[in-house]
């Protein structure tokens, strides 16, 4: 069976090769790339703009990002054909492709972010590898964490005031240039879209900057309702022991830090949320009007085949809802975690359709293929390509949290 | 002992000292060296439609030849039939790339359903063989992020099955939809107008299988080439040239209806 066949409805006038190649995976792909670049901009706020109400949730959402950062990679390996060959993206890159700079980007996005961590949390890192050393009959795993602080100390041990300054003016700049390498990262994903001319939905150079708008929104979005989950947890454990948690004075008081951090990123959110809508819109006008060749198929596709995932799922329930929650006055923590997961619900579903939308027309303009996501595996392409391979996707990023959190409280009063 | 603010120091102006003869040492590709020795082919396909009649010989012995799997809907060429009605309506289909030619005169329209045209409605009807274009600038070899598919000096563009990733950006790239996963190899697939065969002096095999002499292969550069004088000198069309990506199957008898 041909690759693609198998969850590929044709309908009318479809050449013979034409399926649906680019399925689930490379919705997730620029769905997670958008996350990382946007709490990555996120947690720039606080450091480059001097946000300081963004404090608390800068730096989680810094470790968050990197956590998140190989799993931008991961649907991208996922979907290959050839799975063994995806290094060769970094040894023979061919640089007239879109595709062949990923190497190249994501390698300096790690560097900055890993480097920013590494100031961020370098006192810490410092002062524990010193405090595990100190320690007389230190247990194997007390050994285990001397030994990891001790190489993440990189041999320097300086931490006088001079040099607490100076890590804080490399975060600043790190910061500083993480934010173009960001908005780079995930507007060149949209540039591998936005550049197929063969495709007529995603050929416009609106594309990238489309993409980066809707990541910022989704990362921020990420970002807050981790951050929400992580304080009603230590609100619950603290209520439960009936003592404070040790970074808080009492459980009155994380309540009120939480509502004031999630009040003023909410503020945030609206602001790229209203800029990613209007670009969409701006794109949909545009083609309307000018009413290309194309746009007899892609009118056919947008306000018939897709009108529900477009009009009612995208822009109602992702985009318009969610707005209404967030303009009303009085925010509560109930309504702010019910309108991010529908504003990361939102921009999932501006991912699907673009990469599905785009490829659920045939090039001959007068045939439709219609994608059905496999639900159960059963062979490898079909859990690759299927719920379970995206939920994968979706799982490790806060796996990987949960281990880098360890190393790096992301939480904790450093 | 050096410092490691030296170190650093020192590293840094090394590493800047190497870096400007490095940056006079320009990279050459075996490609561009291999392009510098003109080649005196360009292979170029004709089409000629009015004597196509959609038995689909050609998509058989292509997919024989090239070792297609048989069964497999994928196919590196395949026949077209347009059915243009009195009132302005066009239909258009090619049941499995049109492998066993149009065996009904029923129009498919996918998932099993069969449009009904009836023979006095009809205004005109035509069959169109498509394969490769092999672009001049082909966007296929472009978008190809490792460098596994490639343009040949005489025109041809190929696939490397050792070197490809199967990340699938060139079927996405290619306007014509002629790229496709190979079932068996599980790389990018296409017609290369039977490289194997051209490069021994044998035609392609859809071209040897034609019983009516619609598919030609020629030399564009060769002014003596039959096919040649009938590109230059006659009147043809190509498919989709909006793309800027100088297709070089040319048509006889193309009509407006066709994409």
């Amino acid at each position: 069976m041909a690759h693609g066949e198998i969850w590929t409805l044709k309908e009318f006038f479809v050449t013979p090769n034409e399926y649906i190649y680019w399925s689930i995976q490379i919705v997730m792909y620029p769905f997670m790339t958008g996350v990382v670049a946007g709490a990555f901009v996120l947690s720039s706020l606080y450091h480059v703009f001097g946000i300081r109400q963004l404090k608390e949730i800068a730096r989680f959402a810094l470790v968050f990002s990197l956590a998140l950062l190989p799993v931008a990679m991961m649907p991208l390996q996922m979907h290959l054909q050839q799975p063994m060959r995806g290094i060769e993206i970094f040894i023979t890159p061919h640089f007239t492709s879109a595709i062949a700079a990923f190497g190249i980007v994501f390698t300096v996005y790690f560097a900055i972010v890993a480097s920013e961590i590494w100031f961020v949390y370098r006192k810490f890192i410092v002062e524990t590898a010193l405090a595990l050393r100190e320690k007389a009959n230190r247990t194997m795993a007390e050994k285990l964490w001397h030994l990891t602080y001790s190489v993440l100390t990189l041999g320097s041990y300086d931490i006088s005031e001079k040099a607490i300054h100076q890590d804080e003016r490399a975060v600043k700049i790190l910061a500083t240039v993480g934010i173009p390498v960001a908005c780079f990262l995930h507007g060149y994903a949209g540039f591998i879209f936005g550049s197929v001319k063969a495709n007529a939905l995603w050929m416009t150079p609106l594309m990238p900057v489309i993409f980066i708008m809707s990541a910022i929104v989704s990362g921020i979005a990420l970002s807050m309702l981790t951050y929400i989950v992580v304080m009603e947890i230590r609100r619950f454990i603290a209520a439960r022991r009936r003592t404070a948690h040790e970074a808080f004075q009492s459980i009155e008081e994380i309540r009120g830090t939480e509502v004031n951090v999630v009040r003023i990123t909410s503020k945030y959110l609206l602001f790229f949320l209203i800029f990613a809508i209007s670009l969409e819109l701006l794109d949909l006008i545009f083609r309307g009007y000018t009413a290309l060749k194309t746009w007899d198929i892609l009118r056919r596709v947008i306000y018939g085949k897709d009108f529900f995932d477009i009009f009612i799922l995208q822009y109602g329930i992702g985009n318009l809802v969610p707005f209404i929650l967030f303009v009303i006055p009085g925010l509560t923590i109930r309504r702010t975690v019910v309108g991010v997961i529908l504003v990361l619900f939102g921009v999932f579903m501006m991912r699907w359709n673009v990469v599905i939308g785009g490829q659920s027309f045939s090039l001959t303009y007068s045939g439709f293929m219609h994608y059905v996501m496999p639900i159960i595996p059963h062979d490898m392409e079909t859990f690759n390509e299927g719920l379970f391979g995206a939920l994968l996707v979706m799982i490790t990023p806060f796996v990987l949290f949960w281990g880098l959190n360890k190393v790096f409280p992301a939480f904790r009063e450093i | 002992m050096m410092k490691r603010r030296d170190f650093l120091r020192y590293s840094a102006k090394g590493v800047a000292g190497l870096a400007l003869p490095i940056s006079a040492i320009e990279i050459v590709s075996p490609g561009e060296i291999f392009a510098d020795r003109e080649s005196g082919t360009r292979w170029v396909f004709l089409v000629d439609t009015y004597k196509c009649t959609g038995c689909g010989l050609c998509v058989k012995a292509c997919k024989l030849e090239n070792e297609v799997p048989y069964e497999a809907n994928v196919t590196r060429t395949w026949v077209e039939r347009y059915v243009m009605t009195k009132e302005g309506k066009v239909w258009a289909d090619t049941p499995k790339g049109a492998r066993d030619g149009f065996t009904t005169n029923k129009i498919d329209l996918g998932e099993g359903r069969f449009q009904d045209v009836k023979n006095e409605e009809i205004q005109k009807a035509f069959f169109v063989p498509k394969l490769c274009n092999q672009c001049e600038y082909p966007p296929c070899v472009q978008v190809c992020p490792v460098g596994a598919t490639y343009q040949a000096a005489d025109g041809v563009v190929l696939v490397d099955r050792q070197w490809c990733i199967g990340c699938g950006y060139c079927i996405m790239a290619c306007p014509y939809g002629v790229r496709f996963f190979h079932p068996v190899y599980k790389v990018a697939e296409k017609c290369n107008f039977c490289y194997h065969r051209i490069n021994k002096g044998l035609k392609p095999a859809c071209v040897q299988a034609c019983p009516f002499g619609a598919r030609m292969i020629g030399n564009i550069k060769d002014p003596n080439d039959p096919v040649s004088k009938v590109i230059r000198t006659g009147r043809v069309g190509v498919i989709k040239d909006e793309y800027g990506t100088m297709p070089q199957v040319y048509y006889l008898g193309l009509s407006r209806e066709v994409v």
